[in-house]
């Protein structure tokens, strides 16, 4: 009856399709082949990082590298002036300076690389922190739910709702400006944005059913949590670590440009802020610009290499 | 056939007496609402070996009853009665008690095979580690017994599996892997929370008729809960009908086949398509829902949707009473065949089963 016909639809499908992909179609195109091509590509797509990718890792590898190694590479002194006689600064970018100096004649690549430094040691350590900490409470909050939920998610959101340049302002105008006052702040403000999404992803996965499997076979919550729920909330959090760097190393950035950034030494927001001036903006716009392309496209590839990772590493997404 | 005998021998009892005793077992939860009835006054018994289909609608109270004898229910239910499992009161087991029974002595196989197992671990990991946790087993053994479990549910090709993750295997494979883990460990008790619903039909039977080969292979106690009475009709020995958190009928397949009491029952069978009906045969349904919870009817529980029920169903709730069978219970005034029945059911076939006042009381 109705299966009978169900079945000789079927084979007349696969006759099809044969015919198809033995290239018997007028048009030369067969639609079958052209489809299952069209799948393989993205489903390999998925599966691979792609150029973009690796441009972006080579960035970073490049920023990374030499503001670990500035001292030991050839690079100027930073706080030097290398004024020329009778001529003013500030210099353009010339074979002396490949960047440019400053107004005070200070070489600015030398002052981008050692600024590299502390802006990628505060993002460091601030998301660090954050995913330390957030990440913490977060899957308690999430896995355990109850009372510890809503402590947690009321503590979120008290920082949540506390302004954070309002809070950056206070620790750092009541404490020494360093380099560790600084990270720390920034990494107490990536505590609730991080938590947050460590504990929305928490549940989700707590629910599964193969949470619940773990349990039926006797898995312990310490165990639950490290082996099942860990590696799954991860995933998302990483990618969000890239980006979480990115967004803390344009705050130290804005904490320069209200003079609470890091006292000793360049910075990246330091460096932008000594060219910042209206006047220097039109007669020397390299002190300013050169660092913000070099930070624009840190933070670029931070956010571009993060989002790559993410799907790449999302084997749900590849499933069916 | 199973490495693991060894570990339980000692709790085995003598054979006869039941693995899985209930008595009035009750389920409430506390909620905004009110009180929610889930399980209300469950009693039923298991012996080793023997397998029993829990039968009944979403929200019958199946999948409740199942979790609250396997202790696996949020801390707002409340539990009333008593379940023992081989001779022991297990109701009021912490979590930290139940662990000891949880994979080792009682597992569960769930719904949906896309869901329940880790996305990111292997699956040569996800059975391993419930043997090294339970077992103590060193990674080798370990390893050969997981390959020995995915041949046992006729997984091809086990040693590429192992190092597989879920998504590469189709839903038929990882319900077959869920089996797989479940049994690891050589529990006395498997639940099937409706294993077959999230896979196609023809890998159904075959995903029933490997938790049947197992369940004689191992000796182990099945609780198989469906919606569905041609899953159970086949592969349990017992069939209990959940209506409402309550038992309505129960007895032994064959005898509950042979010998609907409950109009209930009569009305699940009915909802099954037929190969033998006519084409185009409108599907006999159930009209209404099933009863809240929070404040059930008076009287019987079905009878508001019930085409045979009479006033007396109305306010007065029937008890479990036995047939000539004492093995086989119903809760109904008039079940199929009495008289009372027999005169509303000729009336009813007047009217092809479609009284068009009903539509009117749902």
């Amino acid at each position: 009856m109705s299966d009978g016909n169900i079945h000789g639809a079927d084979i007349a499908v696969d006759a099809a399709g044969l015919t198809a992909t033995g290239g018997v179609d007028p048009n030369g195109v067969s639609t079958s082949d052209a489809t299952a091509q069209a799948n393989a590509d993205g489903a390999a797509s998925k599966r691979r990082l792609g150029v973009g990718f690796w441009i972006a890792v080579f960035w970073l590898f490049i920023v990374f590298f030499a503001a670990t190694f500035a001292p030991w590479l050839p690079f100027k002194d930073p706080d030097s002036n290398y004024i020329v006689s009778g001529e003013r600064p500030p210099y353009a970018p010339s074979g002396a300076h490949l960047f440019g100096t400053d107004q005070d004649a200070r070489d600015l690549l030398s002052r981008t690389v050692f600024g590299a430094r502390v802006s990628l040691t505060v993002g460091l350590v601030a998301i660090g922190m954050g995913m330390l900490f957030g990440g913490f409470m977060g899957i308690m909050a999430g896995y355990f739910r109850g009372w510890w939920d809503r402590v947690i998610s009321f503590i979120f959101i008290i920082f949540l709702s506390f302004p954070a340049l309002v809070l950056a302002i206070l620790i750092t105008a009541l404490l020494e400006r360093s380099l560790r006052t600084i990270s720390i702040t920034l990494g107490i403000l990536s505590i609730a944005p991080v938590g947050r999404i460590a504990r929305a992803t928490t549940i989700s996965f707590a629910d599964r059913e193969f949470v619940l499997a773990a349990r039926t076979l006797g898995a312990k919550n310490s165990r639950i949590i490290i082996r099942e729920l860990l590696p799954n909330v991860l995933i998302p959090m990483s990618a969000l670590a890239l980006l979480g760097m990115a967004v803390a190393v344009v705050a130290e950035g804005g904490l320069a440009f209200l003079g609470l950034s890091v006292e000793k030494g360049p910075t990246w927001g330091k460096v932008i802020l000594t060219g910042a001036g209206s006047r220097d903006l039109q007669k020397a716009p390299w002190i300013a610009i050169i660092p913000i392309i070099v930070l624009f496209l840190t933070v670029l590839a931070l956010n571009f290499a993060g989002d790559r990772i993410r799907s790449y590493f999302d084997v749900r997404e590849t499933a069916l | 056939m199973n490495k693991n005998d060894h570990i339980q021998t000692d709790r085995r009892m003598e054979s006869g007496a039941p693995l899985l005793e209930l008595v009035d077992l009750k389920t409430h939860f506390k909620t905004e609402r009110g009180l929610v009835r889930a399980v209300d006054g469950v009693t039923l018994s298991l012996k080793r070996g023997e397998s029993l289909g829990v039968v009944g609608e979403s929200g019958s109270g199946k999948t409740v009853l199942a979790r609250s004898i396997m202790g696996l229910l949020p801390s707002t239910a409340v539990k009333h009665g008593s379940v023992k499992f081989a001779g022991q009161d297990i109701l009021g087991f912490s979590a930290k008690q139940m662990r000891h029974l949880w994979g080792a002595e009682m597992s569960m196989v769930f719904q949906n095979p896309l869901n329940s197992l880790n996305p990111l671990m292997k699956i040569g990991k996800q059975i391993t580690e419930p043997l090294k946790l339970h077992l103590g087993m060193d990674k080798a053994t370990a390893t050969a017994t997981a390959l020995q479990l995915l041949r046992d549910v006729r997984i091809p090709e086990p040693e590429r599996r192992l190092n597989q993750l879920p998504h590469e295997l189709s839903g038929g494979m990882r319900q077959r892997v869920m089996i797989a883990i479940a049994l690891a460990c050589g529990p006395t008790l498997l639940f099937a929370d409706e294993p077959t619903t999230a896979l196609d039909v023809t890998v159904q039977a075959q995903i029933l008729d490997l938790i049947g080969e197992q369940r004689r292979d191992r000796n182990m106690s099945v609780i198989l809960v469906t919606h569905d009475l041609g899953v159970v009709a086949g592969h349990t020995d017992q069939i209990a009908v959940m209506y409402g958190g309550k038992l309505v009928e129960h007895a032994p397949t064959k005898t509950l086949f042979a010998n609907m009491k409950m109009p209930y029952t009569k009305s699940l069978m009915r909802s099954i398509p037929k190969l033998s009906d006519p084409s185009h045969t409108r599907l006999a349904t159930i009209p209404g829902r099933p009863p809240d919870l929070v404040n059930p009817p008076l009287g019987c529980n079905f009878a508001p949707r019930c085409m045979y029920a009479l006033p007396k169903c109305h306010v007065e709730e029937p008890p479990l009473t036995p047939t000539a069978d004492p093995k086989h219970v119903y809760a109904c005034w008039y079940p199929v065949g009495s008289p009372e029945f027999e005169k509303r059911d000729a009336e009813l076939q007047a009217t092809g089963y479609m009284p068009e006042d009903f539509s009117a009381v749902s």
